[in-house]
């Protein structure tokens, strides 16, 4: 074979590479859905964000609008300082409030914002004030056994005498 | 007395082989910018160990691509999570198998063949005769060689990856019935350009350098017979691949261990 056909091949080969990297950062991973650089960022505090992980949803009304940028832990007052990173054509009002949920009974934790009615739109720097934690499940089962145990005791007899 | 001696004796061979095996990769390295320059070589060199190597790479990944969705469909199905099936396959090939399996076949298919032909240079006294007319052999025997190395490898583990999930698609999609929106979508909320397909690529490029210098330096160091090529051969392909698998686990360590 010639020197030129080998170097045709040579680049097909090559050209065969990129179209296979263009596949699997477009249609097989996040390249595509990636937010392009028009972003503000604001702040929210929570007594507990469960499992919430950098690089996770932000949505409103299920909508996707932003993520998470940093996690950080406030040492002064003990809460966790949450930046979120929300694209520019999302305008939320001042009053706006934020909270950790999870997508599914067991799924990934994302942030949900609901917006409020203020005519003053958040702007890059802000804090929310409004926040509500992470529902942390084991909390949540504690209080379940605790409300059992003391409402039980009477609810008890009443579903047995009917037998 | 004479057991403390052999042991000794083994241990600085060792040692000696070690620091010989880095002096000649630091002596490639240096010949690398000389070898750059003539680019005819290199390209050459990319058709013989990168555009051979298509084939077997790409039905591997095919193949592998297909296994998985198959063995993968059979767990989920149980959970109702069929949906997760791209997600799985996908971050399997590019983060572990794309680099590893290919670094592997990429040894056997590319680096033996470059053992006995360096090998057999050297048993046929060419690189002696190279030196003799002033033409240094690892700029141009063995440097352009490791170049189309370091090109090849990323570029087939890439294929690799790309041609499995497309096997995975055509399994659970067309032949399962998974849906084909939720296979796509899935994939692009949970792999991460940078993380998973790049962290993949820098793989890969490490195991390129190590398949190619293992392979370059077995025939380089060969015995000038054939038995002595027929060692190094079977020797590239056992080093590489140890090589490759310690190596996967300590950048696998590094690189996906961060929440």
């Amino acid at each position: 074979m010639g020197k030129r056909g080998i170097e045709t091949l040579v680049g097909m080969f090559v050209l065969l590479g990129m179209g296979a990297l263009t596949f699997l950062a477009l249609q097989a991973a996040n390249l595509g859905s990636m937010t392009g650089g028009d972003t503000y960022t604001v702040q929210a505090r929570f007594d507990n964000i469960g499992g919430l992980k950098p690089r996770a949803p932000v949505r409103s009304a299920g909508v996707l609008v932003g993520r998470v940028k940093v996690i950080g832990l406030d040492s002064t007052i003990f809460q966790g300082v949450v930046t979120l990173e929300i694209e520019r054509d999302y305008k939320f009002p001042k009053d706006t409030a934020a909270k950790i949920l999870t997508a599914g009974l067991l799924g990934d934790q994302y942030v949900g914002l609901l917006a409020g009615g203020d005519d003053a739109d958040l702007a890059s720097g802000d804090t929310i004030a409004q926040t509500q934690s992470a529902v942390v499940l084991e909390n949540l089962i504690g209080q379940f056994i605790t409300g059992q145990a003391e409402g039980g005791g009477s609810a008890a007899p009443a579903t047995e005498a009917p037998k | 007395m004479n057991f403390v001696h052999h042991v000794g004796v083994t241990a600085l061979d060792q040692l000696r082989g070690w620091g010989h095996a880095a002096f000649f990769f630091l002596e490639l390295l240096r010949a690398l910018p000389a070898s750059l320059r003539r680019f005819g070589i290199v390209v050459h060199q990319i058709h013989a160990i990168g555009n051979r190597s298509l084939v077997i790479i790409m039905a591997s990944g095919l193949a592998v691509g297909f296994v998985l969705a198959l063995q993968m469909y059979y767990a989920l199905a149980a959970y109702g999570a069929a949906e997760s099936l791209g997600l799985i396959v996908n971050l399997s090939l590019v983060r572990e198998l794309g680099p590893v399996v290919t670094a592997l076949l990429f040894a056997g298919r590319a680096g033996t063949s470059l053992t006995a032909e360096i090998g057999l240079m050297k048993a046929g006294e060419q690189l002696s005769a190279m030196e003799l007319m002033a033409v240094d052999p690892k700029v141009r025997v063995l440097a352009p060689r490791l170049i189309a190395g370091i090109v090849s490898m990323p570029i087939l583990a890439v294929l690799f990856s790309a041609v499995g999930i497309m096997g995975a698609y055509v399994v659970a999609v067309l032949l399962i019935g998974v849906d084909a929106g939720n296979f796509w979508s899935i994939q692009q909320t949970g792999v991460d350009v940078w993380r998973d397909v790049g962290n993949g690529l820098v793989k890969s490029v490490v195991f390129g350098v190590i398949c190619t210098v293992v392979a370059l330096y077995q025939g380089y160091e060969t015995e000038a017979t054939p038995e002595g090529v027929a060692y190094a051969t079977t020797r590239t392909v056992v080093i590489s691949s140890l090589w490759i698998l310690g190596m996967d686990f300590v950048l696998t360590a590094l690189m996906f261990t961060a929440p």
